[in-house]
């Protein structure tokens, strides 16, 4: 790109600031909102950067007891934390041998479309029969129930990005393992999951990541603190009567701080996860 | 595979077949299994008024959307193609918004759309280009275009992201070649990069169509489908069918039809990457 001219790299320089600008400007924003006090943001014209900086809400939502918002928001916190590892960890039990399966055997290629396709669906087609199901086994607004219906998202999306996975490891271990009288789930274990084990991460992530951000399941199967995760809380923030706008971004910051860290650091591996199967919407 | 096959069975084949029983009888939500009325509920779905209002609108978020999402995705990969200073850092910059949870997403752009304090108001009459404050989500004709940015501004970057990986794999010298020639922006997109760029795009394409086509939380949070049902979309009017006004019969049906569009977009995602075999 030595043949640049002065004009080029001038534009090439400005549509980056702008593109930078674009990104940046709506989550700086959230970040101000979150430390300006009621005052500020209700000013006009708007004070773009507060009087006094102020923290204080970030103690209010992270301190137990004291308040009920904090309370609220500590228990949806936990919910989250709770049905995301369990969905992810259950997800993986059964994506493991499977992603596995299709990725070897040629004759089950069909069933990777299969759960493609499972995964495409609208949780709306599945949604009344799993509200009656859970209603009549005492599982509404649980984590263990909602952990279930999770399972839904999680199972055929973790065998789809496993699969890809899998395909990439060498095989000829695995058929020394066989030769020499290994038992295919002693194979599993001994010899495969140890080489995947960077992949079995990368796909709990996306796993997490999911499950962390989904909102439809959980707005319908939960209803108070004992199960509410954090999307349906802020969901609540947001549609209720609190008039502090400042509350409400400090609870976005918190909830969008786990997968922005994660997004960051794996960059890599998102990126080429995303790449390879074009997953999560 | 046993194993996924039980749970497979369990939380979507089993519910997807009663969905399909459910949606020819006039059940409640909860309470009585209902009688069998045939095709019915389709009937009233297909016919009536709400269905067609929310098939449009749908239709419109996702088709202009998604629009969006790929120029402004494709822009940005090639901007991120080139050498600059700073591009390592405003490639990572490119996963925050893909990584802000939807929720998280949606309220933000609700602060920021908000009539009385919100900060695109501000900061359109601070500069001059609006006389006074609008109510972006309040008024039928703004609230879909207003949501439809704050829906692209999330979901741009993972084509970016996509496209960028495309355009790197586009051979070094070809790039070169075609600066050398002197070959001009137009053919240089054409012929440079677009055969590197097609089979990811259409990839992307398809995966974010179907996406936009289930949209719901989005717009719940923002709007709830409103004003005046303006943004009301195909599973937001399942919802309501279902589980606001309690009608599950009728519901299952809005929800098998919602599956049908959806299908169909998935049968074309399944084919293009069989013939790409990018999976």
């Amino acid at each position: 790109m030595e043949q640049r001219s002065r004009l080029a790299t001038v534009l090439v320089h400005a549509a980056a600031l702008l593109l930078a600008a674009f990104i940046l400007a709506p989550l700086l924003w959230l970040f101000v909102m979150s430390i300006s006090s009621s005052a500020d943001l209700s000013a006009r014209p708007l004070h773009w950067w507060p009087q006094h900086v102020d923290f204080s809400r970030y103690v209010v939502l992270l301190s137990v007891g004291a308040n009920s918002a904090g309370e609220a928001f500590l228990a949806s916190l936990r919910n989250s934390v709770v049905v995301a590892s369990l969905a992810t960890v259950a997800g993986l039990l059964v994506a493991i041998p499977a992603g596995w399966a299709v990725s070897r055997r040629k004759q089950l290629g069909w069933s990777l479309y299969a759960v493609i396709a499972t995964y495409m669906l609208p949780p709306v087609a599945l949604a009344v029969p799993l509200y009656r199901a859970l209603a009549g086994l005492g599982l509404l607004n649980t984590v263990y129930g909602l952990a279930l219906v999770y399972l839904s998202i999680v199972a055929p999306f973790t065998t789809w990005l496993l699969k890809s996975g899998f395909d990439a490891l060498p095989r000829d271990l695995e058929s020394a393992a066989m030769i020499d009288g290994a038992r295919l789930d002693q194979t599993l274990r001994l010899i495969v999951l140890p080489l995947a084990a960077p992949i079995v991460a990368t796909t709990a992530l996306f796993a997490f990541l999911l499950t962390w951000d989904e909102f439809f399941y959980a707005l319908l199967f939960t209803s108070d603190q004992k199960a509410k995760t954090l999307t349906v809380a802020i969901a609540d923030l947001a549609g209720g009567r609190i008039a502090d706008y400042g509350l409400i971004a400090t609870a976005g910051v918190l909830a969008a701080l786990p997968p922005v860290l994660i997004g960051l650091v794996m960059q890599r591996a998102l990126v080429a996860g995303l790449t390879q199967g074009g997953v999560k919407g | 595979m046993l194993p996924l096959l039980a749970v497979m069975i369990a939380v979507v084949g089993w519910p997807l077949v009663s969905t399909i029983q459910l949606s020819f009888t006039d059940a409640r939500l909860v309470g009585t299994a209902g009688e069998f009325v045939g095709l019915a509920n389709y009937q009233k779905a297909l016919g009536g008024a709400p269905f067609r209002a929310a098939l449009t609108n749908t239709a419109i978020f996702a088709f202009i959307s998604v629009g969006l999402e790929i120029v402004l995705g494709v822009g940005a990969a090639i901007l991120l193609d080139q050498e600059f200073r700073g591009r390592t850092a405003l490639r990572a910059m490119m996963i925050l918004p893909w990584a802000l949870p939807t929720i998280v997403n949606a309220t933000l752009w609700r602060l920021i759309y908000s009539p009385e304090y919100g900060a695109l108001n501000a900061l359109l009459t601070q500069i001059g280009v609006l006389p006074g404050y609008r109510s972006w989500l309040g008024e039928p004709g703004l609230a879909m275009g207003s949501l439809i940015v704050a829906d692209a501004w999330k979901n741009f970057p993972l084509v970016a992201l996509i496209a960028l990986a495309a355009l790197q794999a586009v051979p070094k010298d070809i790039k070169a070649a075609a600066v050398v020639d002197g070959t001009g922006a137009v053919s240089w997109f054409r012929f440079v990069l677009w055969p590197y760029l097609a089979g990811p795009l259409m990839v992307a394409l398809v995966l974010r169509t179907i996406e936009a086509f289930k949209v719901f939380d989005i717009i719940w949070v923002m709007t709830r489908g409103g004003p005046a049902n303006s943004t009301r979309s195909l599973s937001i009017l399942v919802y309501q069918e279902a589980f606001s006004f309690q009608r599950a019969g009728s519901g299952a049906s809005l929800a098998l039809i919602v599956t049908l569009i959806v299908t169909v977009l998935a049968v074309i995602y399944i084919s293009t990457i069989r013939r790409g075999a990018v999976a």
